[in-house]
Protein backbone atom coordinates (compact mmCIF):
# COMPACT_ATOMS: atom_id res chain seq x y z
CA UNK A 1 0.00 0.00 0.00
CA UNK A 2 1.41 3.56 -0.97
CA UNK A 3 0.66 5.95 1.87
CA UNK A 4 0.61 9.89 1.44
CA UNK A 5 3.68 9.84 2.85
CA UNK A 6 5.43 8.39 -0.31
CA UNK A 7 4.64 12.30 -1.53
CA UNK A 8 6.06 13.29 1.28
CA UNK A 9 9.22 11.72 1.32
CA UNK A 10 9.38 12.23 -2.57
CA UNK A 11 9.66 16.19 -2.15
CA UNK A 12 11.97 16.15 0.69
CA UNK A 13 14.76 14.36 -1.15
CA UNK A 14 14.46 16.55 -3.50
CA UNK A 15 15.02 19.53 -1.07
CA UNK A 16 17.41 17.54 0.55
CA UNK A 17 19.35 17.21 -2.77
CA UNK A 18 18.93 20.98 -3.38
CA UNK A 19 20.54 21.58 -0.09
CA UNK A 20 23.95 19.46 -1.09
CA UNK A 21 24.19 21.05 -4.24
CA UNK A 22 23.84 24.26 -2.40
CA UNK A 23 25.95 23.51 -0.19
CA UNK A 24 28.72 22.08 -2.76
CA UNK A 25 28.49 25.22 -5.11
CA UNK A 26 31.74 27.20 -3.68
CA UNK A 27 30.77 30.24 -5.45
CA UNK A 28 27.69 30.86 -4.24
CA UNK A 29 27.64 33.85 -2.05
CA UNK A 30 24.29 32.82 0.28
CA UNK A 31 25.74 28.72 0.27
CA UNK A 32 25.67 28.33 3.82
CA UNK A 33 21.85 30.01 3.71
CA UNK A 34 20.31 28.57 1.21
CA UNK A 35 21.55 25.41 2.80
CA UNK A 36 20.05 26.11 5.88
CA UNK A 37 17.12 26.83 4.23
CA UNK A 38 16.15 23.96 2.23
CA UNK A 39 18.00 21.69 4.37
CA UNK A 40 15.57 22.38 7.68
CA UNK A 41 12.53 22.32 4.39
CA UNK A 42 13.80 18.71 3.23
CA UNK A 43 13.50 17.73 6.91
CA UNK A 44 9.85 18.58 7.45
CA UNK A 45 9.38 16.73 5.19
CA UNK A 46 11.09 13.83 5.00
CA UNK A 47 10.06 13.30 9.19
CA UNK A 48 7.51 15.74 9.63
CA UNK A 49 5.39 12.71 10.93
CA UNK A 50 7.96 11.54 13.20
CA UNK A 51 9.44 14.88 14.55
CA UNK A 52 7.37 16.64 17.79
CA UNK A 53 5.22 19.45 16.61
CA UNK A 54 7.51 21.70 18.87
CA UNK A 55 10.61 20.68 17.24
CA UNK A 56 8.92 21.21 13.87
CA UNK A 57 7.64 25.04 14.38
CA UNK A 58 11.03 25.60 15.81
CA UNK A 59 12.55 24.43 12.66
CA UNK A 60 10.10 26.52 10.65
CA UNK A 61 10.63 29.65 12.47
CA UNK A 62 14.51 28.71 11.93
CA UNK A 63 13.96 28.71 8.18
CA UNK A 64 12.36 32.20 8.42
CA UNK A 65 15.41 33.68 10.24
CA UNK A 66 18.17 32.83 7.78
CA UNK A 67 16.43 34.10 4.84
CA UNK A 68 16.64 37.21 6.19
CA UNK A 69 13.00 38.31 5.70
CA UNK A 70 14.19 38.90 1.92
CA UNK A 71 14.65 36.11 -0.97
CA UNK A 72 17.81 34.34 -1.53
CA UNK A 73 17.83 35.11 -5.06
CA UNK A 74 18.31 32.74 -7.78
CA UNK A 75 21.42 30.53 -7.93
CA UNK A 76 23.52 30.03 -11.03
CA UNK A 77 23.11 26.49 -12.15
CA UNK A 78 25.09 25.00 -14.55
CA UNK A 79 22.64 23.16 -16.86
CA UNK A 80 22.48 22.38 -20.74
CA UNK A 81 23.88 25.48 -22.89
CA UNK A 82 21.68 27.09 -24.87
CA UNK A 83 22.74 25.75 -28.87
CA UNK A 84 22.31 22.00 -26.99
CA UNK A 85 18.50 22.99 -26.52
CA UNK A 86 18.12 24.45 -29.85
CA UNK A 87 19.30 21.51 -31.46
CA UNK A 88 17.06 19.05 -29.34
CA UNK A 89 13.84 21.14 -29.77
CA UNK A 90 14.51 21.19 -33.33
CA UNK A 91 15.03 17.16 -33.10
CA UNK A 92 11.94 16.79 -30.95
CA UNK A 93 9.53 19.22 -32.22
CA UNK A 94 5.87 18.56 -30.82
CA UNK A 95 7.72 15.26 -29.19
CA UNK A 96 8.57 17.57 -26.76
CA UNK A 97 5.21 17.87 -25.33
CA UNK A 98 5.43 14.02 -24.03
CA UNK A 99 6.58 14.09 -20.75
CA UNK A 100 4.66 17.43 -19.42
CA UNK A 101 1.23 15.59 -20.70
CA UNK A 102 2.66 12.27 -19.08
CA UNK A 103 1.22 13.76 -15.45
CA UNK A 104 -1.73 14.59 -16.21
CA UNK A 105 -2.46 11.26 -17.99
CA UNK A 106 -0.58 9.14 -15.38
CA UNK A 107 -2.67 10.82 -12.29
CA UNK A 108 -5.71 10.76 -14.12
CA UNK A 109 -5.53 6.84 -14.59
CA UNK A 110 -3.54 6.24 -11.72
CA UNK A 111 -7.03 8.05 -9.70
CA UNK A 112 -9.14 5.67 -11.11
CA UNK A 113 -7.06 2.38 -10.87
CA UNK A 114 -4.91 2.26 -8.07
CA UNK A 115 -7.73 2.11 -5.19
CA UNK A 116 -9.03 -0.76 -7.78
CA UNK A 117 -5.98 -3.02 -7.95
CA UNK A 118 -5.23 -5.26 -4.58
CA UNK A 119 -2.39 -7.21 -3.49
CA UNK A 120 -2.76 -9.67 -0.48
CA UNK A 121 -6.34 -7.71 0.26
CA UNK A 122 -4.98 -4.39 0.43
CA UNK A 123 -5.10 -1.70 -2.10
CA UNK A 124 -2.10 -0.15 -3.78
CA UNK A 125 -3.52 3.34 -2.77
CA UNK A 126 -6.56 4.28 -0.72
CA UNK A 127 -9.15 6.25 -2.61
CA UNK A 128 -8.77 9.53 -0.64
CA UNK A 129 -4.98 9.59 -1.58
CA UNK A 130 -5.19 7.84 -4.74
CA UNK A 131 -5.05 11.65 -6.58
CA UNK A 132 -1.91 12.73 -4.78
CA UNK A 133 -0.33 9.70 -4.81
CA UNK A 134 -0.60 9.17 -8.58
CA UNK A 135 0.52 12.72 -9.11
CA UNK A 136 3.77 11.58 -7.58
CA UNK A 137 3.75 8.44 -9.78
CA UNK A 138 3.29 10.59 -12.38
CA UNK A 139 6.30 12.93 -12.54
CA UNK A 140 8.51 10.16 -11.39
CA UNK A 141 7.21 9.32 -15.09
CA UNK A 142 7.37 11.73 -16.66
CA UNK A 143 10.81 12.33 -15.70
CA UNK A 144 12.18 8.65 -16.80
CA UNK A 145 10.71 9.70 -20.22
CA UNK A 146 12.45 13.03 -20.57
CA UNK A 147 15.41 11.71 -20.02
CA UNK A 148 15.34 9.11 -22.51
CA UNK A 149 13.63 11.37 -24.57
CA UNK A 150 16.44 13.90 -24.17
CA UNK A 151 19.22 11.83 -23.71
CA UNK A 152 19.90 13.39 -20.71
CA UNK A 153 21.56 12.32 -17.46
CA UNK A 154 19.74 12.12 -13.98
CA UNK A 155 22.04 14.81 -12.41
CA UNK A 156 21.17 17.46 -15.09
CA UNK A 157 16.95 17.10 -13.99
CA UNK A 158 18.52 17.52 -10.29
CA UNK A 159 20.12 21.01 -11.00
CA UNK A 160 17.57 22.35 -12.98
CA UNK A 161 15.41 21.56 -10.33
CA UNK A 162 17.56 23.42 -8.10
CA UNK A 163 17.62 26.44 -10.74
CA UNK A 164 13.47 26.51 -10.73
CA UNK A 165 13.05 26.00 -6.88
CA UNK A 166 15.63 29.20 -6.00
CA UNK A 167 14.02 31.29 -8.96
CA UNK A 168 10.50 30.71 -7.00
CA UNK A 169 12.25 31.06 -3.62
CA UNK A 170 10.87 31.55 -0.30
CA UNK A 171 7.78 32.11 -1.07
CA UNK A 172 7.81 28.26 -2.12
CA UNK A 173 6.92 27.62 1.86
CA UNK A 174 3.79 30.10 2.01
CA UNK A 175 0.68 28.29 1.07
CA UNK A 176 1.65 25.80 3.88
CA UNK A 177 2.78 28.50 6.35
CA UNK A 178 -0.78 30.16 5.32
CA UNK A 179 -3.13 27.43 6.20
CA UNK A 180 -1.55 26.71 9.60
CA UNK A 181 -2.39 30.65 10.08
CA UNK A 182 -6.09 29.43 9.09
CA UNK A 183 -6.20 26.91 11.81
CA UNK A 184 -5.34 29.00 13.98
CA UNK A 185 -7.34 31.83 13.62
CA UNK A 186 -10.49 29.68 13.52
CA UNK A 187 -9.28 27.86 16.52
CA UNK A 188 -8.72 31.44 18.50
CA UNK A 189 -12.74 32.35 17.82
CA UNK A 190 -12.25 34.82 15.02
CA UNK A 191 -15.47 33.86 14.10
CA UNK A 192 -17.22 34.97 17.25
CA UNK A 193 -15.73 38.54 16.81
CA UNK A 194 -16.86 38.90 12.71
CA UNK A 195 -20.25 37.86 13.57
CA UNK A 196 -20.86 40.20 16.26
CA UNK A 197 -19.31 42.98 13.95
CA UNK A 198 -21.88 42.33 11.32
CA UNK A 199 -24.45 42.27 13.69
CA UNK A 200 -23.91 45.63 15.62
CA UNK A 201 -23.64 47.85 11.62
CA UNK A 202 -26.45 45.46 9.80
CA UNK A 203 -29.89 44.64 10.54
CA UNK A 204 -29.88 40.99 11.00
CA UNK A 205 -33.52 40.93 8.51
CA UNK A 206 -32.03 43.39 5.87
CA UNK A 207 -31.44 39.98 3.68
CA UNK A 208 -29.29 41.54 0.79
CA UNK A 209 -26.91 43.62 3.10
CA UNK A 210 -26.46 40.18 5.03
CA UNK A 211 -25.39 38.62 1.63
CA UNK A 212 -23.14 41.40 0.70
CA UNK A 213 -21.30 41.12 3.80
CA UNK A 214 -20.61 37.36 3.45
CA UNK A 215 -19.54 37.37 0.01
CA UNK A 216 -17.79 40.41 0.33
CA UNK A 217 -16.39 39.45 3.28
CA UNK A 218 -15.15 35.69 2.46
CA UNK A 219 -13.32 37.47 -0.83
CA UNK A 220 -11.37 40.54 1.52
CA UNK A 221 -10.56 37.81 4.38
CA UNK A 222 -9.51 35.80 1.89
CA UNK A 223 -7.27 38.35 0.27
CA UNK A 224 -5.71 38.79 3.53
CA UNK A 225 -5.07 35.23 3.74
CA UNK A 226 -4.24 34.47 0.93
CA UNK A 227 -6.56 31.63 0.91
CA UNK A 228 -10.23 30.69 0.98
CA UNK A 229 -9.64 27.74 3.02
CA UNK A 230 -8.49 29.89 5.96
CA UNK A 231 -11.01 32.53 5.63
CA UNK A 232 -14.40 29.96 5.13
CA UNK A 233 -14.51 28.13 8.19
CA UNK A 234 -14.20 32.02 10.00
CA UNK A 235 -16.73 33.48 7.61
CA UNK A 236 -19.04 30.51 7.56
CA UNK A 237 -18.91 30.48 11.29
CA UNK A 238 -19.38 34.01 11.94
CA UNK A 239 -22.17 34.84 9.49
CA UNK A 240 -23.21 31.56 7.06
CA UNK A 241 -24.58 29.60 9.48
CA UNK A 242 -25.97 31.72 12.39
CA UNK A 243 -27.27 34.62 9.84
CA UNK A 244 -28.43 33.55 6.59
CA UNK A 245 -28.82 29.64 7.27
CA UNK A 246 -30.64 29.86 11.04
CA UNK A 247 -31.83 33.30 10.97
CA UNK A 248 -33.30 33.69 7.46
CA UNK A 249 -33.97 30.38 6.25
CA UNK A 250 -30.92 29.99 3.64
CA UNK A 251 -30.58 26.94 1.96
CA UNK A 252 -26.84 25.84 3.86
CA UNK A 253 -25.19 23.84 0.58
CA UNK A 254 -25.57 26.95 -1.65
CA UNK A 255 -24.39 29.08 1.17
CA UNK A 256 -21.09 27.34 1.57
CA UNK A 257 -21.07 26.60 -2.37
CA UNK A 258 -21.38 30.12 -3.32
CA UNK A 259 -19.30 31.29 -0.57
CA UNK A 260 -16.26 29.61 -1.22
CA UNK A 261 -16.24 30.32 -4.77
CA UNK A 262 -16.80 34.47 -3.39
CA UNK A 263 -13.54 33.39 -1.44
CA UNK A 264 -11.89 32.43 -4.61
CA UNK A 265 -12.63 35.45 -6.24
CA UNK A 266 -10.49 37.25 -3.73
CA UNK A 267 -7.48 34.80 -4.56
CA UNK A 268 -7.50 35.98 -7.90
CA UNK A 269 -6.89 39.57 -6.55
CA UNK A 270 -4.03 38.82 -3.75
CA UNK A 271 -0.51 38.82 -3.92
CA UNK A 272 -1.20 37.04 -0.75
CA UNK A 273 -2.05 33.50 -2.58
CA UNK A 274 1.41 33.24 -3.67
CA UNK A 275 1.43 30.16 -5.22
CA UNK A 276 -1.18 30.60 -7.70
CA UNK A 277 -0.37 34.30 -8.15
CA UNK A 278 3.05 34.95 -7.47
CA UNK A 279 4.82 31.56 -8.22
CA UNK A 280 3.60 31.55 -11.84
CA UNK A 281 4.94 35.02 -12.73
CA UNK A 282 8.21 33.85 -11.44
CA UNK A 283 7.82 30.59 -13.11
CA UNK A 284 7.20 32.57 -16.21
CA UNK A 285 9.84 35.01 -15.85
CA UNK A 286 7.31 37.82 -15.65
CA UNK A 287 9.64 41.40 -14.40
CA UNK A 288 6.51 42.52 -12.04
CA UNK A 289 5.56 39.88 -9.52
CA UNK A 290 2.30 40.90 -9.10
CA UNK A 291 1.86 41.00 -12.87
CA UNK A 292 -1.01 38.07 -12.80
CA UNK A 293 -2.79 39.19 -9.93
CA UNK A 294 -3.25 43.12 -11.79
CA UNK A 295 -4.64 40.88 -14.61
CA UNK A 296 -7.14 38.40 -12.58
CA UNK A 297 -8.50 41.55 -10.86
CA UNK A 298 -11.42 42.59 -13.40
CA UNK A 299 -12.29 39.18 -13.43
CA UNK A 300 -12.65 38.97 -10.25
CA UNK A 301 -14.67 41.92 -9.65
CA UNK A 302 -17.31 41.59 -11.94
CA UNK A 303 -17.73 38.02 -10.80
CA UNK A 304 -17.55 39.11 -7.18
CA UNK A 305 -20.71 40.83 -8.15
CA UNK A 306 -22.69 38.00 -9.97
CA UNK A 307 -21.88 35.59 -6.69
CA UNK A 308 -23.42 37.70 -4.47
CA UNK A 309 -26.69 38.08 -6.75
CA UNK A 310 -26.51 34.27 -7.63
CA UNK A 311 -26.62 33.78 -3.68
CA UNK A 312 -29.36 36.55 -3.12
CA UNK A 313 -32.02 35.13 -5.95
CA UNK A 314 -31.01 31.41 -4.91
CA UNK A 315 -30.21 30.60 -1.30
CA UNK A 316 -33.50 31.20 -0.28
CA UNK A 317 -35.49 29.86 -3.26
CA UNK A 318 -34.64 25.34 -2.29
CA UNK B 1 -5.64 33.62 -34.09
CA UNK B 2 -6.85 33.95 -30.56
CA UNK B 3 -9.29 31.77 -30.55
CA UNK B 4 -7.33 29.09 -30.34
CA UNK B 5 -5.36 30.28 -27.48
CA UNK B 6 -8.66 30.93 -25.93
CA UNK B 7 -10.36 26.76 -26.45
CA UNK B 8 -6.72 26.06 -24.61
CA UNK B 9 -8.13 28.09 -21.99
CA UNK B 10 -11.26 26.02 -21.48
CA UNK B 11 -9.43 23.05 -22.08
CA UNK B 12 -7.34 23.62 -18.70
CA UNK B 13 -10.82 24.42 -17.08
CA UNK B 14 -11.66 21.15 -17.43
CA UNK B 15 -8.02 19.33 -16.49
CA UNK B 16 -8.95 21.62 -12.68
CA UNK B 17 -12.64 20.36 -13.33
CA UNK B 18 -11.19 17.01 -13.20
CA UNK B 19 -8.69 17.63 -10.82
CA UNK B 20 -5.64 16.43 -12.68
CA UNK B 21 -3.50 18.49 -10.93
CA UNK B 22 0.12 20.63 -12.69
CA UNK B 23 -1.31 23.96 -12.72
CA UNK B 24 1.91 26.21 -13.25
CA UNK B 25 3.42 22.88 -14.45
CA UNK B 26 0.87 22.90 -17.25
CA UNK B 27 1.38 26.88 -18.07
CA UNK B 28 4.88 27.54 -17.97
CA UNK B 29 5.96 24.43 -20.32
CA UNK B 30 2.69 24.35 -22.51
CA UNK B 31 0.19 27.31 -22.63
CA UNK B 32 2.61 29.87 -22.50
CA UNK B 33 4.40 29.35 -25.19
CA UNK B 34 1.88 28.74 -27.03
CA UNK B 35 -0.23 31.47 -26.66
CA UNK B 36 2.92 33.65 -27.02
CA UNK B 37 3.61 32.29 -30.50
CA UNK B 38 0.35 33.28 -31.64
CA UNK B 39 1.89 37.11 -32.99
CA UNK B 40 5.37 36.23 -33.49
CA UNK B 41 7.90 38.58 -32.02
CA UNK B 42 6.24 41.28 -29.37
CA UNK B 43 7.57 44.10 -27.95
CA UNK B 44 8.11 42.94 -24.31
CA UNK B 45 5.44 44.56 -22.76
CA UNK B 46 3.29 42.89 -25.01
CA UNK B 47 4.48 39.64 -24.38
CA UNK B 48 4.93 39.69 -20.58
CA UNK B 49 0.80 40.57 -20.60
CA UNK B 50 0.46 38.02 -22.54
CA UNK B 51 1.83 35.53 -20.45
CA UNK B 52 0.31 36.79 -17.42
CA UNK B 53 -3.42 36.57 -18.97
CA UNK B 54 -1.88 32.52 -19.87
CA UNK B 55 -1.41 31.94 -16.02
CA UNK B 56 -4.38 33.94 -15.13
CA UNK B 57 -6.50 31.79 -17.48
CA UNK B 58 -5.28 28.88 -15.92
CA UNK B 59 -6.13 29.97 -12.26
CA UNK B 60 -9.76 31.30 -13.03
CA UNK B 61 -10.47 27.69 -15.08
CA UNK B 62 -9.03 25.99 -12.12
CA UNK B 63 -10.27 27.75 -9.15
CA UNK B 64 -13.92 27.80 -11.05
CA UNK B 65 -13.90 24.10 -12.32
CA UNK B 66 -12.90 22.06 -9.75
CA UNK B 67 -15.49 22.77 -7.13
CA UNK B 68 -18.02 20.90 -9.58
CA UNK B 69 -15.77 17.71 -9.27
CA UNK B 70 -17.14 15.72 -6.33
CA UNK B 71 -13.91 14.88 -4.51
CA UNK B 72 -12.15 18.07 -4.85
CA UNK B 73 -10.46 19.06 -1.23
CA UNK B 74 -12.78 22.52 -1.49
CA UNK B 75 -16.05 20.53 -1.85
CA UNK B 76 -14.64 18.24 0.99
CA UNK B 77 -13.80 20.97 3.44
CA UNK B 78 -17.38 22.59 3.32
CA UNK B 79 -18.61 18.96 4.03
CA UNK B 80 -16.71 18.55 6.66
CA UNK B 81 -17.30 21.72 8.19
CA UNK B 82 -21.20 21.74 7.86
CA UNK B 83 -20.59 18.22 9.80
CA UNK B 84 -19.13 19.39 12.47
CA UNK B 85 -22.00 22.08 13.09
CA UNK B 86 -25.06 19.44 12.36
CA UNK B 87 -25.73 19.99 8.84
CA UNK B 88 -25.12 17.12 7.08
CA UNK B 89 -25.10 17.16 3.28
CA UNK B 90 -24.13 15.12 0.16
CA UNK B 91 -20.66 16.16 -1.96
CA UNK B 92 -23.13 16.20 -4.67
CA UNK B 93 -25.96 19.08 -3.90
CA UNK B 94 -22.70 21.11 -3.12
CA UNK B 95 -21.05 20.56 -6.31
CA UNK B 96 -24.25 20.98 -7.97
CA UNK B 97 -23.69 24.87 -6.57
CA UNK B 98 -21.10 25.93 -7.94
CA UNK B 99 -22.49 25.24 -11.51
CA UNK B 100 -24.07 28.47 -11.85
CA UNK B 101 -20.90 30.19 -10.64
CA UNK B 102 -18.92 28.20 -12.99
CA UNK B 103 -21.28 29.52 -16.27
CA UNK B 104 -20.51 32.66 -15.21
CA UNK B 105 -16.93 32.45 -14.77
CA UNK B 106 -17.12 31.46 -18.28
CA UNK B 107 -18.45 33.93 -19.78
CA UNK B 108 -16.83 36.89 -18.04
CA UNK B 109 -13.41 35.84 -19.06
CA UNK B 110 -14.26 34.67 -22.22
CA UNK B 111 -15.43 37.77 -23.17
CA UNK B 112 -12.34 39.41 -21.74
CA UNK B 113 -10.04 37.27 -23.85
CA UNK B 114 -11.76 38.08 -26.72
CA UNK B 115 -11.57 41.63 -26.12
CA UNK B 116 -7.62 41.24 -25.57
CA UNK B 117 -7.15 39.46 -28.76
CA UNK B 118 -9.13 42.16 -30.76
CA UNK B 119 -6.63 44.55 -29.30
CA UNK B 120 -3.81 42.93 -30.14
CA UNK B 121 -4.89 42.10 -33.31
CA UNK B 122 -5.38 45.99 -34.13
CA UNK B 123 -2.06 46.28 -32.83
CA UNK B 124 -0.26 43.70 -34.48
CA UNK B 125 -2.43 43.38 -37.53
CA UNK B 126 0.32 44.43 -39.81
CA UNK B 127 2.52 41.40 -38.36
CA UNK B 128 0.55 38.90 -38.80
CA UNK B 129 0.27 36.31 -42.09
Amino acid sequence: MIRLEFIYTLAGLLFSTVAVLEFLDRANPKRFRKTIFWGIYGITFLFGSVLPSLVTGCLVILMVLVTGWKDLGTSKVKTTAEPERRQSAARLRDKLFIPALCIPLVTFLGTLLLPNITINGQALAAAKDATLVSLGLSVIVALVVALWLFRQRFVTSLHEGRRLLTAVGTVAVLPQLLAALGALFAAAGVGQVVSDGVTRFIPADATFLVIVAFTVGMALFTMIMGNAFAAFPVMVAGIGLPLIVHKLGGDPAIMAAIGMLSGYCGTLMTPMAANFNIVPAALLELPDKNGVVKVQIPTGLILLAVNTLLMYFLVFRF
Amino acid sequence: MLLLYLAIRQLTASIGLTSLGGQAQMVRPLIAPMAEARFGELPDKTRYLILAHAAAVDNVGVFFGEDIFLAMGSVLLIKGFLDENGIHLTPLHIALWAIPTAIAVFIIHGVRLMLLDRRLRKQFKDRQP
